[in-house]
Order: C-alpha cells, then sequence, then structure tokens
C-alpha cells in the first residue's frame, strides 16, 4: 500500500461490483468477481478466497492516510463460511444466521457483493489502494499483511464491557449510541425471529414434500374404487406439492430479500457500534490525559499539554467523522431497508398471486374429478 | 317359519308411504280393499290359491340355476320403487295397516306343524300373490311408467307374471332387501333413475336375516317403535338360525336354500359392475350437525352434552327439523348398540369417537384453557362426522336406535360404556378376534377378490398411518409457523418503535401488524389441516380396523362352517362303522345326526355366503365412501388454501404502498 497513490479513486463502479460464481473446494469457497471499468466497457474478474476479503478488510482498517479513521463505520464483513462442516449445521446457522442458507452459498455471495459494494460506494475507502488492487489484480494480495488489524476483537469484546456504559460528554453521540445499542438489539432479535420463521417454512415445505411423496403410496389400480381413490390421492399428492413449492418460494423470499436486509441491517448497527465504541476509547483516552496533565509536574506538564492536544485533536477529528459517517449511514440504511421491504413485498405478492391461480385452477380440476 | 318371518316385511317399507303420501287413490283403494280382506282372513282359502301357484313352478325353477329369474324378479321387485312417485305407489303404501296382521300371522301359522313350507306362501299371498293378476300388472304399470313412460304395456304384462310367481319360491331373502332400500328410497324420489340403479345393486345381496330387516320397518312406526325393536332384536339373534335349521332339515325347502346361495355369490359380481355405473352422488337430504356443546354439572361428574340437530326430508322422521341434546356416551352406546346388532352380519360399523381421559379431565377440572377448548371442540367435529357416516350407511339408518338417537328426547342412559369406550371396545374385540384367528384359523381363501382386498386393507392402514404421522408434523410445523411468526411480529414491532425515520417506523409497525394476520392465516390453516386432514386419517385409520373387523366376521363364519363340515365328516364315518358293525339300533340316531349336521354345514355355508356377500358389498361401498370423502376433503382444503392466499395478496397490496412510502 503505498502512500502516493491513496488519491487514486477506485477505477471501477462501484454499482458494477457483481459475484457472479462461487465454487468450493473442500473447505475453501472461491468467489469470482467481476467489475466494470469505469473509462472503458471492458470487465475485469478476479478470484478471491475469503482470506482475501479479510485481508481487504484489514487494509481498509489499517489504512494510514486517511485522517480520523476511527470514525468511520466500515462495512461489515460477513464471518468467514466454513463450508465442509455441514454436519455443524445448526452452528453455521449460529455463526452465520441466514448467510449459511440457500441453495450454493448464494446469501453468503449476495452479502460479500453487498459488502464490496459498500466499501466502493463509500466516500472515503474507495480510495483505498488495497481496494483497488482486491477487484483489479489478477495476483492474490498478500495474506501475510492480514493479521495485524489494530481492532483486535477478542480484547475488544473484554473493553467493551468496561468502556461502554461511558458517559459521553456530547449528547449527539450520547443519543447515538442509546439509539444504536437498542436498534442493534432488536434488529439483531428480528434477524433471529425472521431466521426461525424461515427455518419454520423450509420444514413446513420438507414435510409437506414427504406428504406427496406418501400419497403416492397409496395408488392402487386394482379395482375401480381403489382407481378413485387413487387418482384422489395423486392430485392431492400434486395439491401438496404445490403448497410445498409455495413455501419454499415464500421461505426464499424472506431469506433473499427481508432477511438479507435485516442482516445486513444488524451487522451494519454492529459496524456502528465498534465506531462508536473506538470515539468512546478515544474520548477516554483523552480524560485521562487531561487528568495526567493536570496531575503532571510543572516539568512534564509541557509535553503532556502537547500530548493532550494532540489527543483532543485526534478526537475531534474523529467525532466529525464520526458525525458524518452516521449521517452517511442513516440516510443510506433506510434507502437500503426500503429497497429491500419493497423489494420483498413484491416478491411476495407474486408469489401469492402465482398460488391462488394455481389454486383455484387445482380447485377446478378437483371439483370436475370423476363426478360419476 | 323361516321364510314367514322373512316374507312378511314387504308390506312395512310400504307402510311408511301413507305418512309420506298422503293422497290416496282409486287404485290404491283398490289394492286396500282386496288385501285387506285378505288378510283378515288367514283361512285356507286364502292359502290355498297361493299354495297351488308354489306347488307347480318351484320344483321345476329351483330345480334349475334360477340365476335369471333372480335377478329378473328383483328387478321387477324394484321398480315398485320408483312407483311411490307414480300413482300406483299408493297400492303399496295400503298394506301398511296389513303389517301387524302379517307380523301375527305368521305365529299363528306357526303352530300347523307339517304345514311349514305352505306357511311360507301364506303372507305372500296375502300382501303379493293373493292377486297376482293385479300384483304383477300393477308393478308392470309402475315399471312402464316410471321406465318407459307409456302406461299399459302389455307385452311387459305378459312376460311378467310368471316371473312374480317365481318370485314366490325363491328364498325371499333378496326380496327383503329389496323392500328394506325401499325406504331409502323417497329421500331420492326426485330422481328416479338414480334411485333405481342402485335399488339394483342393493337387492342382489342377501340381507343377513329377516328380522333385523323386519325391525328396521317396525321402527317407523313411532309409537310402536320400542316394542318392536325390542322384539326383533331377540328376533334377529335367534330366530334366523332356528328358521335355517328348519329349512335345512327339510328337503324341499333347502332346494330354495340352494338358489339362494347362488344368488348370492352371483350378486357380488354383479354388484361389482353396478357399483361401478351407480350415480355416487346419491341426492342424500340428511343433515347432521353436532353443536354447543355445553359443560353440565361440576367436578368428575361433569359431562359434556352436544345439541345433535337434523335435517331432513326423509319421511321416515316425524319432522323436518329436529334438534336432541345428547352427552358422549350416548354416541358410544349408539355404537355399542349398532355394533353388537350389525357387525356380526360384515357390515362396516363407523367407530365412535375414542374417550379419552386425559382430554376429558382436563376439561372437568380446567377452566378456560385453550387446550381444553380445542379438545372440547375437535370431539364435537369427531360426533358429527361419526353420526354423518352412520346415516349414510343405508342400512344402519333404517336402525331404530339411530332414530331413536336422533328424535328421541330421553335417552336411557348408556351404562356399559362408562368404563370401555366404543373404539376401545372395538380394538379389544379385534384384538380378540385377530388373536384367536391367527392362532386358529387358517383360511385357505378360495375367494381372490377377498384374498386381496384383506391384503389391500392392511396395506392401507400402513399407509394412513404413515401419512397420519406426516400429517401430523405438517400440523405440528404449521403451528410452530404460526408461533414464529407472532414472535417474528413482536420483534419486528420492536425494531419499529426504536426506529427514528418515522416513515420506516411506521412501515414497520404497519409490517408488524401484517405479519400479525399472517400468523392468524397460518393459525387457521393449520387448523384447517388438521381437521381436513389428520381427523380424516384418523378416522380412516380407525374404520379400516372396523373393516378388519368384518373380514375376521366372515372368516369366523368360515370357521364354523369348516367345523360343521368336519363334524359332519365324523358323523358319516361313525355311520359307516355302525354300518359296517351291524349295528341298526344306533344306526337311526346317526341317521339323524348326519341330517341334523348337513343341515347346520348347509345353514353355515349359506351363512358364510351371505356374510361373505356383506362384507363385499360393505368394503366397495366404503371405498367408494373413502375416495368421496377424500375428495370432499381435498376441495375443502384447497378452498381454505386458496382462501388464505386471497388474503395474503390483499395484506401484502395494502402493505406495498407503506413500503414505498418510506422516505
Amino acid at each position: 500500500m503505498e502512500g502516493s497513490s491513496a488519491e487514486a479513486a477506485l477505477s471501477v463502479s462501484a454499482n458494477s461490483i457483481r459475484i457472479t460464481d462461487v465454487t468450493q473446494d473442500g473447505d475453501v469457497l472461491t468467489f469470482a468477481i467481476a467489475s466494470q471499468k469505469l473509462n472503458s466497457s471492458a470487465g475485469v474478474c478476479v478470484f478471491r478466497m475469503y482470506e482475501d476479503f479479510d485481508w481487504l478488510q484489514q487494509s481498509l482498517f489499517s489504512e494510514e492516510n486517511l485522517p480520523g479513521l476511527q470514525g468511520i463505520i466500515f462495512p461489515p464483513l460477513p464471518s468467514k463460511a466454513l463450508p465442509s462442516q455441514s454436519n455443524t449445521q445448526t452452528k453455521a446457522l449460529k455463526q452465520l444466521g441466514f448467510l449459511a442458507l440457500g441453495q450454493d452459498w448464494q446469501s453468503y455471495c449476495k452479502a460479500l457483493e453487498f459488502y464490496l459494494q459498500q466499501v466502493a460506494a463509500h466516500p472515503t475507502l474507495c480510495k483505498c489502494k488495497a481496494l483497488d488492487s482486491f477487484l483489479i489484480n489478477s495476483e492474490s494480495p498478500g495474506k501475510q499483511r492480514g493479521r495485524k488489524g489494530i481492532f483486535n476483537r477478542l480484547s475488544q469484546a473484554v473493553e467493551e464491557m468496561r468502556k461502554e456504559s461511558h458517559k459521553d460528554v456530547d449528547n449527539f453521540f450520547q443519543n447515538e449510541r442509546n439509539k444504536n445499542t437498542n436498534l442493534a438489539a432488536s434488529s439483531k432479535v428480528a434477524t433471529e425471529k425472521l431466521l426461525d420463521v424461515v427455518m419454520t417454512e423450509q420444514k413446513l415445505a420438507v414435510a409437506c414434500g414427504h406428504f406427496a411423496t406418501s400419497l403416492h403410496l397409496c395408488v392402487n389400480q386394482d379395482d375401480a374404487a381403489a382407481v378413485a381413490f387413487s387418482k384422489v390421492c395423486l392430485k392431492l399428492s400434486d395439491v401438496i406439492e404445490a403448497v410445498k413449492r409455495n413455501y419454499e418460494k415464500v421461505a426464499s423470499n424472506n431469506l433473499s430479500t427481508l432477511g438479507l436486509g435485516l442482516d445486513l441491517e444488524s451487522r451494519y448497527q454492529e459496524s456502528e457500534k465498534e465506531m462508536l465504541f473506538r470515539r468512546t476509547c478515544k474520548l477516554i483516552e483523552l480524560e485521562t490525559v487531561k487528568k495526567g496533565t493536570e496531575k503532571a509536574k510543572a516539568n512534564k506538564r509541557e509535553v503532556m499539554e502537547a500530548f493532550q492536544k494532540a489527543v483532543e485533536k485526534e478526537f475531534n477529528l474523529i467525532s466529525s467523522v464520526a458525525k458524518q459517517e452516521i449521517e452517511r449511514f442513516h440516510s443510506s440504511r433506510v434507502k437500503v431497508l426500503k429497497t429491500f421491504l419493497i423489494g420483498w413485498c413484491e416478491l411476495q405478492l407474486n408469489t401469492a398471486k402465482e398460488f391462488a391461480e394455481l389454486y383455484s385452477q387445482h380447485l377446478e380440476a378437483c371439483r370436475n374429478m370423476y363426478s360419476e | 317359519m323361516a321364510a314367514n318371518s322373512e316374507r312378511s316385511p314387504p308390506p312395512f317399507p310400504d307402510s311408511e308411504e301413507p305418512e309420506l303420501l298422503e293422497d290416496s287413490d282409486e287404485g290404491a283403494d283398490a289394492f286396500t280393499g282386496t288385501s285387506i280382506s285378505q288378510m283378515d282372513s288367514p283361512s285356507p282359502d286364502t292359502i290355498r290359491p297361493p299354495k297351488d301357484i308354489f306347488s307347480e313352478p318351484p320344483e321345476d325353477i329351483s330345480s334349475d340355476p334360477l340365476s335369471n329369474i333372480n335377478s329378473d324378479p328383483q328387478k321387477k321387485v324394484d321398480a315398485k320403487i320408483p312407483s311411490p312417485s307414480s300413482d300406483e305407489a299408493d297400492l303399496f303404501s295400503e298394506p301398511l295397516d296389513d303389517d301387524s296382521e302379517v307380523m301375527s300371522s305368521p305365529e299363528v301359522q306357526n303352530p300347523l306343524p307339517d304345514l311349514l313350507n305352505e306357511p311360507v306362501e301364506a303372507p305372500k299371498s296375502g300382501v303379493l300373490g293373493g292377486p297376482p293378476v293385479h300384483k304383477s300388472s300393477s308393478v308392470k304399470k309402475a315399471v312402464s311408467a316410471e321406465m318407459f313412460g307409456d302406461d299399459d304395456d302389455e307385452e311387459e304384462l305378459f312376460k311378467e307374471p310368471p316371473k312374480v310367481v317365481t318370485k314366490k319360491p325363491q328364498p325371499s331373502g333378496p326380496a327383503v332387501d329389496v323392500f328394506t332400500e325401499v325406504k331409502v328410497k323417497p329421500q331420492a324420489k326426485d330422481d328416479p333413475t338414480d334411485l333405481f340403479t342402485e335399488e339394483a345393486l342393493t337387492a342382489p345381496v342377501p340381507k343377513p336375516s329377516a328380522s333385523s330387516s323386519s325391525s328396521r320397518t317396525n321402527g317407523v312406526h313411532s309409537e310402536e317403535q320400542d316394542l318392536f325393536s325390542e322384539a326383533t332384536v331377540e328376533l334377529s339373534l335367534d330366530s334366523p338360525r332356528n328358521d335355517r335349521k328348519k329349512d335345512a332339515v327339510k328337503p324341499p325347502v333347502s332346494a330354495p336354500a340352494a338358489p339362494e346361495a347362488s344368488s348370492s355369490s352371483r350378486a357380488p359380481s354383479k354388484t361389482l359392475e353396478e357399483l361401478e355405473e351407480e350415480e355416487s352422488e346419491d341426492k342424500f337430504d340428511l343433515n347432521i350437525s353436532v353443536t354447543n356443546p355445553e359443560k353440565v354439572g361440576d367436578g368428575m361428574n361433569a359431562y359434556m352434552a352436544y345439541k345433535v340437530s337434523t335435517q331432513t326430508s326423509l319421511t321416515m322422521f316425524r319432522s323436518k327439523t329436529f334438534t336432541v341434546r345428547r352427552r358422549f356416551s350416548d354416541f358410544l352406546g349408539l355404537f355399542e348398540k349398532l355394533s353388537e346388532k350389525h357387525s356380526q352380519n360384515g357390515y362396516i360399523v363407523p367407530p365412535a369417537p375414542e374417550k379419552s381421559i386425559l382430554g376429558m379431565t382436563k376439561v372437568k377440572v380446567g377452566k378456560e384453557d385453550p387446550s381444553s377448548a380445542e379438545f372440547v371442540e375437535r370431539r364435537r367435529a369427531a360426533l358429527e362426522r361419526y353420526l354423518q357416516r352412520v346415516v349414510c350407511h343405508p342400512s344402519l339408518l333404517q336402525d331404530p336406535d339411530v332414530r331413536e338417537f336422533l328424535e328421541k328426547e330421553e335417552l336411557p342412559r348408556a351404562v356399559s360404556t362408562q368404563t370401555l369406550s366404543g373404539a376401545g371396545f372395538l380394538k379389544m374385540l379385534n384384538k380378540a378376534t385377530d388373536a384367536v384367528s391367527k392362532m386358529t384359523i387358517k383360511m385357505n381363501e378360495q375367494d381372490v377378490w377377498f384374498d386381496e382386498k384383506i391384503q389391500d386393507v392392511e396395506n392401507e392402514e400402513q399407509h394412513l398411518r404413515k401419512l397420519h404421522v406426516m400429517v401430523e408434523s405438517l400440523v405440528n410445523h404449521r403451528k410452530e409457523l404460526s408461533g414464529n411468526t407472532a414472535v417474528f411480529a413482536k420483534s419486528v414491532a420492536m425494531l419499529g418503535s426504536s426506529e427514528d425515520n418515522t416513515a420506516l417506523s411506521r412501515a414497520l409497525s404497519q409490517l408488524a401488524e401484517v405479519e400479525d394476520r399472517i400468523e392468524q392465516l397460518h393459525q387457521e390453516q393449520a387448523s384447517n389441516d388438521f381437521f381436513t386432514f389428520s381427523e380424516l386419517l384418523a378416522d380412516y385409520i380407525r374404520l379400516l380396523g372396523a373393516v378388519r373387523g368384518c373380514f375376521d366376521q366372515r372368516m369366523k363364519a368360515w370357521q364354523r362352517w369348516q367345523d360343521a363340515e368336519n363334524m359332519l365328516q365324523k358323523k358319516r364315518e361313525a355311520e359307516a362303522k355302525l354300518l359296517w358293525a351291524n349295528k341298526p339300533d344306533k344306526l337311526q340316531q346317526a341317521k339323524d345326526e348326519i341330517a341334523e349336521w348337513e343341515a347346520k354345514v348347509t345353514q353355515y355355508e349359506r351363512e358364510f355366503e351371505r356374510i361373505s356377500a356383506t362384507v363385499r358389498k360393505e368394503v366397495i361401498r366404503f371405498d367408494k365412501e373413502k375416495a368421496r370423502d377424500f375428495k370432499r376433503q381435498i376441495i375443502k382444503y384447497l378452498e381454505s388454501v386458496l382462501h388464505s392466499q386471497q388474503q395474503m395478496i390483499k395484506y401484502w397490496e395494502a402493505f406495498l404502498p407503506e413500503a414505498k412510502a418510506i422516505a
């Protein structure tokens, strides 16, 4: 990451970033990422593994020449998927939530795609060299750098407990922190509950499938009555099959729209929380420095004051970046949620109409069935 | 005597017609006159003429394979059935007044020791044979009126009379049948052709016992109902057998028995074909609903009483609508009465809902908690389905107990059911017979149809059990889904309340409402699934148990027959030994014994044939019912699914603008 190229804007359009394919090789998922050059019609396609995404995220975290970096709400990167542990389905569900569902990691890919788009659309982060090289270089970017991010989640978790309740000096941030805590919690709960709903819908679909299949066992061609009964059974089997497809459709609608939306929302809230936490940490640091300066002896006072100023400046910078980021985040998340909600509603509406039509056809057929 | 009692019923069914059709026509009057005069004088002269008729034809006719005769006369008799709607119908209505006399007439004749086969004709002659020409012509007219439209079809007239005569020697079993069926007719009056086919179907199959059918017919007279039902039940228990024994003992009478056997064995194949043609939508005008479950009493003595409302245009009932209050044990009592009377004859008696001590205790102890409300509703629905199944059965509908159950204000308390529920009883019965039959009876099935059917029923039971498990899990998943949707709705509401953006917050709370409604839909669907499929399957699993029960009855009849055969064999060997040993003094006794056992063999064989035919008919009927029932349920299910889908569309359509309004 050469500092000189920090100003270079991203050379691909953010909206064109797509994850077009995913291949699984044992435990490793490889994603094909396609994007469109800004100044030409040429497309770029690269292959990346999760480690590369992680490297990108860490690079963003440790971006050096960005002032107020800690005030940025980083687009959340989904946690790592472990495809080979299919037997630990419940574990994967716990870890990934919605992203573990869907065929062939579709929703996981969608989430990663959305992550990349968000990074690329971010006014500050898009200038990051790491992103450009991630999207364009056919070589896999170095992995060795990934590990030394400045934010260690583990230590953070411990610190969080202590510092989260720290009173803010700024009312705006205090409010934001309270709201964020609420929203993060409730969006997480909503996501989990929707996940339950989707899981149940899938189970229901499976149960319908079993029922439909078992109905075929009742088919018997021995005599007229049996044939009539068999016909009824087959018809019922068709109907149940339709119900099954209905639920599959509804479940996948839920998954692909509202599910992903809520999942994203809850992860974004977490990300905002992390940002706010970073700022709180800085605030605490500033306060301790201030205390230190007051207590400091005269000979050290000057040094301390200079240090305090530097910290204060940094904190103010972070705060101002954070304010912008929060504003941006609010407007964008409402837009994102809106699109997901509309998309969801339309899909469900279409599905409902489609199946209402199908059911009425079945009903008609049933009424006309063998009316001897 | 046997024939007497069997013959006598014909007038009864007709007897209700007067109640139905009050109009008395000239033709009717004419007939009454004659019939009554004959009835009044059961003296030799009326008996004579029929005797003459009988004396000649029987031999020749019964000697050759009555096959075509069997079928024909029945049709002739059937032809009368639609007639009620025509003027001639009233002809038949008159005998009503006579039936008590006819009933008594057999008894009068019984004393006549050696006339046994003559009296057989006597009652018939009174009703049918007396004015044979009249009769046949009236029948003819009825037939022609109904079937061909033109009133006097002379050719027909001429064709028929001989058959009418041949009808008499015939074993009467079928005839009785036809008449019992007559009662079902009025309900379908509007569709004569339909009726007709049905009669044709049912007629050929010999009914179990004349007396039981007579009991049904007797029941029509509501005042005498109790007396008669009592009397007839007893009759049904012992008289048929006694009759048969007597029949068998007399060689001349055993001749008619043979044709019956042949007719019964022939009949099923006929019914099979005809059943296919049968119009399955018999206009069944009898609606029974069980409503208003109500807790009566307190504590552990409390019980649930249900309102049983019947709506019908069937004339066998006193009024068009009536309502009685019944408690659960009354239903079980009804089942036990029916099962006692009819299952031994190979009828599929629909099992009553099972007694649930746990569920009922909850209801007794518990306040208004949802699980006990669910239990009560479930039981209510089960009872309703049970009654509907009972009255759907043409023979059970005729049972006086059924009518009493539906109509009578107060029922004697059913006692025996208190400890043993109907289903439990049935289960025990089945288990016992199963165990016995498995151990002792190695029936080599000659009838392929039964062989396959028994197998089918067993397979089907397994399949249905499997399906039932599937549906149960389906219902559970649905309930789970409804629960989860409710929780999701709540969490969305929470999310909405903590949302800053007003439009988004509003949309989210709207969404919460939508999800709440969807939860309701899921809940409704869950109970729909439960009642349309789960309960249906549970019912049919138990009904299949009843079906197996009637196969077992048939097997028992077979076993009895085989035992008798073996015994006969032994007796014959004993006789041979005696002959060889030259002991003439014991020879006579042995001969008597052989005769006795021969009679028994014939009787048991006939019983077996009869029960086989009944079972066969019942199973076919059951299969048809089943297909129809399932079809009905599917339509119901589809309607409910469609309904909830349309609701869903409404909800989404209402929500979409909300989502779009988010700024």
